[in-house]
């Protein structure tokens, strides 16, 4: 509203018109799973009516390289890539390359058995799509063939135009249902506003990621704005508005299985490094990638404090290593298997907001032990006395042996802490009141869980507790309730020199051993032993970038890759856009912001020979996190499903692919057959008119996530109070559905039943030359609680983006029919009687 | 209470600076009340062009009133489950899906010239508006080529054909205010802000004030009676907070300050809308003039008010007290003359 005050103008492309939509200037409905078709289309507009930024492109982005000759695009080979395997579906992306580099083939010992384990997915790939999202992929060595004319028609520039040409207003209408005007019209606006003069934002949820092909999504959009020259620059960007509260944070001190905190590589278990091969074969040569034996010798100087020599590699040996991929989703078959017997909960309910809650609950009744740490009961915490499997007598409470243990949890404002929000913004929180009774903060938990193994263990001389025993677990606590200092944590984690001292920046790290840091690129947080985030500075007594209102990573910048602000003289592209340029006389980066660039490299600087690391990048590599510091509009390496976004259709979906032959992604992550988890036939395969309507979850402002914050609080349940379906009038009548009577909604996984809300707001779409009803099912409701409904996530499969691991709950399809569901071993018989009449078994949807 | 006695004095005569006592214009609300030191009248300027649904009002109000939820029932009125004004609800957003396109302007008009970094570079440096804890840049204070302290029009393109109105009513502390009138026990009063607060350690329970109301905002508990509603958030305005709803609301589509500034403002707003083509645009309750003498609480909205659920001319129950006592007593001179007449007759 702000920025709408402000002049901009607010897009909102959504299938369901929504309070955001009743604020925008143009509403999109759009089918739900068809948004990269709808994304190239306006890429496609840039490339064949020339609106593209020329000079940015040539200068900043990957365009001019030119490709190798056998790399085969989707448009040569009917939807897939060159290099795929499709029996073990992954890429071999030596194709991929850039002419005249080559890649160093990784070294070390890899397990090729394990690689190639079924369901287990490639070892190496796996964990590295992810891994390297904050862009440490290296593209090889070598000087990289470039054609600034963009005309050479390998290279970058020209694939891209080829690969979009297919993507015309007409295809958008067909497979997106968005009419030939409508789309004009958002083209028009997001060209206009962008260039020398103006920048476009985009802002995207998680119905851009939820996908089978989520992280492309995000890429088409990058493809996009780089195109426009959008990046680096204010009021440009794309912005991920994060589900929860510091979900930012989360990665960035990676709760992820494959990340170390900073977005370091998490170790591979069946590979034999060394501290110095790894660092070899995972850091960039160039960038700041190139530092990484820095960044990681702090950390591991932060977790093992004095154990940490020269002569034990910094105790890299104690770190854990990966042996596949460990989602979320495969955790659950591992608890399935037997091979996973205790599992913590922290402020989660995956018995509700994780897809396929059935599956979610088999895998809690194979464990051994339980711990949920929450506010209140929540369906992960109860499943096993009166979850809907106990209903249908697919388990019996007696039968299940997992110990489970309620632990009750502090909220954000009984605790001092950090949020880091999406622009990387860490803000502190202080602690208002004490938890009430038993309840605790996570740190405090941790904190005291850790002291008593390390207790227990501390006669030991096992060397496998060692890690345990020789870990920095020292935080003074205060109060009654022991808390931890969080504090304490906050400088532990922006690090200190030989003396103790605070570090202010990154730069300062070493790979020596004199320096520890617990996150690199929070370096800086606690400078001059002062805690930046707390910094509450008013916005009237700074400028406008305020940089003194809490504090960001990397550095306290604002923009990340800010560089690209200026035109490569130094100078800004335009006074209206100005955010930092080169001030020649004093040598130095000036301007608004904070430079993302090193202070006093000048925009004519070229690297020496043979340079390495952060000294590799020229005055004109603005991108310095990029192992070539450019932005890519195409991804030599890095993702596991392709170098250019292309549009698959959904795992369950009632439409044909109309742009390849390949109906989904053929490198999507399915997870070894299940009887709980089967997929759907699509498109024109027998049995897809079963399930004719597209089906999305999507959110109320009134509850939270998967409801443990709100559904039990009387003042936000009686907002929102019951579980309900959003439907349009025509699909009301077409179905015989009542407002606010029942309906119930079945896929090949399961059946739930919710009230009916009939409104214009989800509008049928002309897709395919047929009309397409869509169902949106907020996914907040759980059996628990002040309010209760069904989950919508029991419909979902298990199919996942191969590079996130993230579950398809945005798209997929289901059959709505009036009434309420039936109960009991009843609701089982419905879905099985579906599955026969779909001729559904373990085959089908699980082509490459 | 000062204000019944006040009142009830001053009722004998209308003083032409301060207005009339039981209609009609009155500028000084506090002040005819019996407050020799009375406070600039506050109010809320509800716009709802820039309501976007969220209900903070509904829960900030709950949660600092104490007010106890009232119910889980899905009514199926788009996402409004409130429903409406009354005991335990004191702040109540509505929600009206509409199949018509919002007015047809141009998004974004008038902004080509607009220096959005000149105007970032001010933000947060115009002071607050005078009175305790104002939440919104006087008119004028607004930063350099912003508009004039507002937010763009909702702005459609006409295409869509569809539109969701959003609007959080409250009380409306009228100027003349029939629950105040016909309070017998007192407990309903007129504060040194002008707003009306009903006090729940002395309503008994009697209910007059129920009917009175005619916007039917003021309601009785079920269990014991008593009557509940909108305070203006007496208890914060006297330490110099704004009420609960207005610090919640994340548009300013509740603004709270002095009525005077707040009717200036929504004055500039409706007009502005008006000229980017939104010509349903207009104010509610902001009138002097009208029956009830003005709100403290006023509204732009985007519709008839029917569609809000307001009533379209509302007028305070005791305007026409002075005229029925006037019937009344002509009638009681009738009846007397009659008789006397009778006799006079009988006499014959």
């Amino acid at each position: 509203m702000e920025a709408k005050a402000r002049g901009a103008k607010v897009i909102h492309v959504d299938p369901r018109f929504t309070r955001t939509s009743a604020q925008a200037d143009v509403h999109v409905p759009l089918r739900a799973g068809s948004d990269i078709a709808f994304l190239g289309g306006i890429i496609n507009h840039v490339l064949s009516n020339d609106k593209y930024f020329r000079d940015y492109v040539v200068a900043y982005t990957n365009g001019p390289v030119v490709l190798r000759e056998d790399f085969r695009d989707t448009e040569d080979l009917d939807g897939v890539f060159s290099g795929l395997d499709p029996d073990t579906r992954t890429y071999d992306n030596s194709s991929w390359q850039y002419a005249g580099t080559e890649m160093q083939a990784a070294s070390g010992q890899r397990d090729q058995e394990y690689d190639q384990r079924p369901g287990g997915g490639s070892v190496s790939e796996a964990a590295r799509g992810e891994a390297h999202g904050a862009g440490g992929a290296d593209v090889g060595e070598g000087r990289p063939e470039r054609d600034e004319t963009l005309t050479h028609p390998r290279c970058v520039f020209q694939v891209l135009k080829r690969h979009y040409a297919r993507y015309t207003p007409e295809m958008v209408e067909s497979v997106c249902g968005v009419p030939p005007d409508l789309f004009r019209q958002v083209c028009e606006l997001v060209t206009e506003n962008s260039g020398r003069d103006r920048t476009t934002a985009f802002a995207y949820a998680v119905g851009w990621t939820q996908h089978t092909v989520g992280v492309q999504y995000i890429r088409a959009a990058c493809v996009l704005q780089l195109l426009l020259g959008n990046i680096g620059r204010p009021g440009g960007g794309i912005l991920a508005l994060r589900g929860h509260a510091s979900i930012q944070g989360s990665t960035d001190i990676s709760t992820l299985f494959n990340l170390l905190p900073g977005y370091i590589p998490m170790r591979h278990a069946h590979q034999e490094q060394g501290l110095d091969a790894f660092v070899r074969d995972e850091a960039a040569h160039k960038g700041y990638w190139g530092n990484m034996r820095s960044y990681l010798v702090s950390l591991l100087k932060a977790y093992w404090g004095e154990a940490a020599t020269d002569e034990n590699d910094f105790c890299f040996d104690y770190l854990p290593r990966l042996t596949g991929s460990h989602s979320t989703y495969e955790t659950v078959m591992a608890q399935l298997e037997g091979t996973c017997k205790g599992y913590f909960l922290m402020g989660e309910n995956p018995a509700v907001g994780s897809a396929n809650g059935k599956m979610q609950r088999l895998g809690m009744a194979n464990l051994d032990w339980l711990v949920v740490r929450d506010f209140s009961l929540i369906e992960s915490a109860t499943w096993w006395k009166d979850g809907p499997e106990i209903e249908t007598g697919e388990l019996r409470t007696e039968d299940i042996r997992t110990e489970v243990f309620f632990l009750p949890a502090a909220a954000h404002t009984e605790k001092d802490g950090t949020f880091t929000n999406t622009q990387r913004l860490l803000q502190w929180h202080h602690r208002a009141v004490d938890p009430p009774g038993e309840a605790r903060s996570d740190l405090w938990f941790t904190y005291h869980l850790g002291r008593i193994i390390r207790q227990k263990l501390a006669a030991s001389t096992d060397p496998m507790d060692r890690p345990v025993l020789d870990l920095t677990w020292d935080y003074p606590t205060k109060g009654e309730q022991a808390e931890p200092d969080a504090e304490a944590v906050l400088a532990e984690i922006n690090g200190h020199d030989a003396e103790g001292d605070p570090l202010a920046s990154y730069e300062q790290l070493r790979g020596d051993g004199s320096t520890s840091c617990g996150c690199w690129i929070y370096c800086g947080v606690y400078a001059d032993g002062v805690n930046q985030a707390a910094r509450r500075k008013p916005g009237g007594q700074q400028n406008w970038v305020a940089n003194e209102w809490g504090w960001a990573w990397p550095a306290n910048r604002r923009i990340l890759y800010n560089r690209a602000s200026a035109d490569p003289d130094g100078r800004p592209w335009s006074e209206r856009k100005a955010l930092v340029w080169w001030d020649a006389d004093k040598g130095e980066w000036t301007g608004h912001d904070i430079a993302d660039f090193k202070k006093d490299k000048p925009p004519d600087h070229r690297p020496p020979e043979g340079a390495t690391g952060p000294a590799a990048l020229s005055g004109t590599d603005p991108f310095i996190m990029q192992a070539d510091g450019k932005a890519w509009l195409y991804v030599p390496s890095g993702l596991t499903d392709g170098p250019l976004p292309t549009h698959y259709e959904p795992q369950d979906s009632p439409f044909p692919n109309l742009l390849h032959a390949r109906q989904r992604n053929p490198v999507r992550q399915l997870l070894p057959p299940h009887p709980a988890n089967r997929y759907q036939p699509s498109g024109d395969e027998a049995g897809a008119e079963v399930f004719p309507y597209v089906a999305t979850t999507c959110r109320l402002t009134e509850h939270h996530t998967a409801g443990g914050m709100s559904r039990w609080l009387p003042y936000l349940a009686e907002l929102q109070p019951e579980f309900f379906c959003e439907v349009s009038p025509e699909l009301a009548a077409e179905r015989g559905l009542r407002h606010t009577g029942w309906a119930t909604i079945v896929s090949a996984r399961a059946v739930i039943e919710a009230r009916v809300m009939v409104t214009d707001r989800v509008p049928p779409l002309r897709v395919h030359g047929r009309v397409l009803h869509q169902v949106a099912l907020p996914y907040h409701w759980g059996p628990n609680g002040y309010s209760t409904g069904d989950a919508a996530n029991e419909l979902l499969h298990l199919s996942l983006d191969p590079n996130s691991h993230i579950q398809e709950t945005k798209a997929f399809a289901v059959d709505i029919r009036p009434g309420r569901r039936p109960r009991g071993p009843a609701a089982v018989e419905l879905v099985r009687a579906y599955r026969a009449r779909a001729g559904v078994d373990e085959r089908t949807g699980t082509e490459p | 209470m000062t204000d019944d006695t006040a009142a009830q004095a001053a009722r004998t005569s209308v003083d032409p600076a301060r207005g009339n006592l039981l209609f009609g214009s009155q500028p000084d609300v506090a002040g005819a009340a019996g407050y020799t030191d009375a406070r600039p009248r506050m109010g809320f300027f509800t716009d709802t062009s820039v309501c976007i649904g969220c209900k903070a009002c509904e829960v900030a109000c709950k949660e600092w009133n104490a007010i106890p939820e009232d119910g889980l029932e899905l009514t199926g009125m788009s996402y409004d489950n409130t429903q409406g004004l009354g005991a335990d609800t004191w702040r109540h957003v509505a929600f009206i899906e509409q199949r018509k396109p919002l007015g047809g302007q141009e998004p974004g008009i008038g902004h080509e010239d607009v220096d959005v970094f000149a105007a970032a570079a001010d933000l947060g440096t115009s002071p607050s508006s005078p009175g305790p804890g104002a939440t919104v840049p006087e008119p004028g204070s607004v930063p350099a080529g912003a508009p004039t302290g507002a937010i763009s029009p909702v702005a459609p393109d006409g295409r869509t054909e569809l539109r969701w109105l959003m609007s959080s009513d409250v009380c409306k502390h009228c100027t003349h205010a029939a629950c105040l009138d016909v309070c017998p026990t007192g407990s309903l009063f007129r504060t040194e802000f002008g707003t009306v607060v009903v006090q729940e350690d002395i309503c008994n329970g009697c209910g007059y004030c129920v009917p009175a109301c005619p916007y039917g905002v003021i309601d009785q508990r079920p269990d014991d009676g008593r009557a509940w509603k909108c305070t203006l958030c007496y208890d914060r305005l006297g330490t110099g907070m704004e009420p609960a709803c207005a610090k919640a609301c994340p548009t300013d589509s509740i603004q709270f300050g002095p009525v005077d500034e707040l009717r200036e403002r929504a004055a500039t707003r409706v007009e502005r809308l008006r000229a980017a083509g939104v010509t349903d645009a207009r104010l509610y309750g902001e009138d002097p003039q009208d029956g009830v003498g003005g709100d403290g609480a006023f509204f732009l909205l985007l519709d008839q008010p029917e569609v809000y659920g307001l009533p379209p001319d509302p007028v305070v129950t005791t305007r026409d007290l002075p005229a029925m006592w006037r019937h009344a007593a002509a009638a009681a001179a009738s009846l007397a003359a009659m008789a006397v007449v009778s006799f006079v007759r009988r006499a014959r």
